[in-house]
């Protein structure tokens, strides 16, 4: 009897398709139900963002920041400002610091809100989904009084930040507070121990901590492969310094540790961090300007400087390159996502294709975070 | 039947030869057409605005509120939005199965309506193979979703159809096997034979009649979701993972087939339920009136239905989606072995208590009852734990 013939089969998953968030591609290999590869092929969202720099200037570049990653772009605003801030030797004002760190904190919560609600509705929840961007919804009011935009905010400068805070605000952020600690019980309660989604998570997209590094993994994927290392804490910046807070890490409770359940519930504990520090902040914020004097001319002396800081997808690195004049030399960017597009492929193999989605949203890939 | 023909041979209306068959078969057709064009379809489009209106409300949404009172004539527009489109059928695709897809699914939706037991006078043919018809026919719907797949000339249409047939097949097993439970119970295939041996009250119901029919229900109602394509075994047509699965090259009037048929099969699914397990259409005797017994017997019927209706959006609404090989495991490694034992269990019980037990009936009443009383404190506790403010009114 002769062996049934079969074949591999090549499915294109992607540009549009409606799990790939933006335009994201791949190219699979599967064999019935079974993944051999996914190949990510990246390269659809790419805006020339770091060469607009170098023609628009210093100051001129700022919302264009807001565009690498919309989806938490307080976190490209301060990156933006502290490289500038790093190369012309600027003081931010506490207050102004404060600020940075209030606005950015609330975008990381809408961040992980979103990303933890995409995620159950890959995995064909769509109720935790709604339940998310209603509470998102309340951070992007929140932050709406404070810069007058819902997504690319365009909230910091050079030197601070645009507004201070305004009349009423604090009571109004801190109330919000009070109201975010039980919808992250509600939510748990919702979706985050339903025994469907736990088997769908639990030992999908193992990532070993060797992994994670040679990877280049940042941020809360790192953490949930039982790495504690968070530029908030281990190379501290801004005023995060005087707060206290704890930097969950994976456990591998659900299943193996690094897994894609430790990455969704690092997220979901980073919430209630964020929350913390907020509540500090908010309590201990400081008088005074918000803005330091910059020059409206700004042209940083020539050198270079790299900085890095804690974005809702991980460790983002800024790297610019003053020649002495009004515009950049060289701008880079490096971003979590484009990292974690590159695990995918030494993920994939072996995986049901329903899991590839599970794996997509659990690394939590923004678009045109990869690309920029 | 006979007696009404009879009355309309007398009456003239047909003149003064006609012959009893032909009379017999014209209202049969009516009545048919009735079924299916007053009740069939306008309920798969009414359902499918419920749908979208207790979705909304699980989600802190509104839903559509715009079209008619509440948003209620939304599915009549949405009707004439997919009539008006465009029917496109792609140049790969092999024309002939793909166009005869979608007319495959509305006949496998439509021809369980023939033995719905509405009421005890209202039932277009009470065959006495009854459920076994209706199971068989339901399951001509993996043909119509295989055939859909296979035809679009598309790799995602053609793993949600291989999903589809997998699934359907597999689920047909325990579904099947869960309906022995009763049919050994009552000795009888037809609709109205299985309804007439259960009760009104809910200890007659053969839900309560003993442990196994309990598990049996259960298991039932949930293969009947997975052979329906909903939450948590929506895997041929899975948004996230295959596009729109077997549909997804579908459009227009088509493309809404394959949808009303899934929401009319809400009410297959539920009338299946009910009238094995839930006493169907069984109503006190309150009245002598024939006419408003069987009305009353009609609405006992459909609030049944229309429960376990809303069930089903209610998991939909809540609950993620399984994976293939979790989907699988399920059926074979759990549900089979279980049904199996459902049915030695049941006929252990026959063989020991012929005519039932019913004191069994009443001690699982009891427990269900205390079932329901800890899952209202658990909701009533979440409620009051989590959410500052609870918005009851569902009118927006």
């Amino acid at each position: 009897m002769s062996t049934l013939h079969t074949e591999e089969m090549t499915l294109n998953m992607g540009p549009q398709h409606p799990s790939t968030h933006g335009v994201l591609r791949f190219v699979v290999r599967a064999d019935g139900e079974v993944m051999r590869e996914a190949i990510p092929d990246v390269g659809y969202l790419h805006r020339s963002i770091e060469k607009i720099a170098e023609k628009v200037g210093y100051h001129g570049f700022m919302p264009y920041t807001d565009r690498v990653d919309y989806v938490c772009a307080m976190f490209t605003n301060q990156g933006w400002g502290m490289a500038c801030e790093k190369l012309a030797n600027i003081e931010v004002p506490h207050r102004g610091e404060y600020c940075r760190v209030i606005a950015a904190e609330f975008n990381r919560i809408a961040s992980h809100l979103l990303s933890v609600g995409a995620m159950a509705m890959d995995i064909g929840a769509v109720t935790p989904f709604t339940h998310a961007i209603r509470e998102r919804e309340m951070i992007n009011d929140l932050i709406e009084e404070l810069c007058g935009a819902r997504l690319t905010f365009n909230y910091m400068r050079i030197g601070g930040v645009a507004w201070d805070l305004p009349p009423g605000w604090r009571e109004k952020a801190l109330a919000y507070l009070d109201h975010f600690d039980p919808i992250l019980e509600e939510y748990n309660a919702l979706i985050s121990w339903n025994k469907i989604y736990i088997e769908r998570l639990a030992n999908v997209g193992v990532i070993t901590p060797a992994e994670a590094i040679n990877y280049n993994l940042v941020g809360p994927n790192l953490r949930a492969c039982g790495i504690k290392w968070d530029i908030r804490k281990d190379i501290p910046y801004s005023v995060y310094p005087e707060f206290e807070f704890d930097v969950p890490i994976g456990d591998g409770h659900w299943g193996k540790l690094g897994d894609s359940m430790d990455r969704y519930v690092v997220r979901i504990r980073e919430m209630a961090e964020s929350s913390k520090i907020l509540r500090q902040a908010l309590q201990k914020i400081p008088g005074g300007p918000v803005l330091a004097k910059v020059a409206r001319n700004f042209k940083p002396p020539k050198g270079e400087c790299q900085i890095r800081l804690e974005s809702g997808r991980g460790d983002m690195g800024w790297y610019v390159v003053s020649d002495g004049t009004g515009y950049p030399w060289r701008v880079h960017v490096r971003t979590g996502s484009f990292a974690a597009m590159g695990i995918i492929q030494k993920l994939s193999a072996g995986l049901m294709i329903a899991d590839l989605v599970t794996l997509i949203a659990s690394l939590d890939v923004i678009a045109p975070e990869i690309d920029r | 039947m006979d007696t009404l023909v009879q009355n309309l041979i007398a009456s003239g209306a047909f003149g003064k030869n006609a012959s009893p068959s032909m009379v017999a078969a014209l209202v049969v057709f009516i009545m048919s057409a009735v079924v299916f064009l007053g009740v069939a379809f306008p309920f798969a489009g009414i359902v499918s605005w419920a749908e979208r209106r207790v979705w909304a409300r699980i989600q802190s949404r509104v839903g559509p509120n715009r079209v008619g009172p509440q948003g209620f004539l939304q599915w009549l527009a949405d009707g004439v939005k997919h009539v008006c489109k465009e029917d496109i059928i792609p140049d790969e695709s092999d024309a002939p199965l793909f166009k005869m897809a979608p007319y495959l699914v509305m006949l496998a939706f439509t021809l369980p309506w023939a033995v719905m037991p509405f009421s005890s006078s209202l039932i277009l043919a009470d065959l006495n193979v009854g459920i076994l018809y209706m199971t068989s026919v339901t399951a001509l719907t993996v043909v119509a979703v295989l055939m859909a797949g296979w035809a679009s000339n598309d790799k995602w249409s053609l793993i949600g159809g291989i999903r589809s047939a997998a699934q359907i097949v597999s689920y047909e097993i325990p579904a099947g096997l869960s309906i022995f439970p009763v049919v050994l119970m009552t000795g009888t295939l037809s609709m109205q034979g299985i309804i007439r041996a259960q009760g009104w009250a809910p200890q007659h119901w053969f839900l309560f009649a003993n442990p196994f029919t309990f598990v049996a229900a259960n298991i039932l109602y949930i293969s009947a979701l997975a052979e329906g394509n909903r939450t948590p075994f929506d895997l041929p047509e899975a948004e996230s993972e295959l596009v729109a699965g077997f549909a997804t090259e579908y459009s227009g009037m088509r493309y809404l087939f394959f949808f009303m048929a899934e929401w009319g099969n809400l009410f297959i699914i539920g009338a299946i339920i009910a009238t094995l397990f839930l006493g169907g259409w069984q109503f006190p005797h309150v009245t002598k009136n024939v006419i408003a017994m069987n009305i009353l017997q009609a609405i006992t019927f459909n609030v049944k239905v229309l429960f376990l209706v809303f069930v089903s959006m209610w998991i939909r609404a809540t609950l993620p989606r399984v994976r293939i090989d979790q989907l699988m495991t399920l059926c074979w490694k759990y549900f089979v072995p279980i049904s199996f034992v459902n049915m030695i269990g049941t006929a252990v019980w026959v063989a020991i208590w012929p005519d039932g037990n019913s004191l069994m009936g009443y001690i699982m009443l009891a427990a269900a009852i205390a079932l329901a009383a800890v899952f209202t404190q658990r909701v009533i506790y979440y409620l009051r734990r989590s959410r500052m403010e609870v918005y009851f009114n569902p009118t927006i």
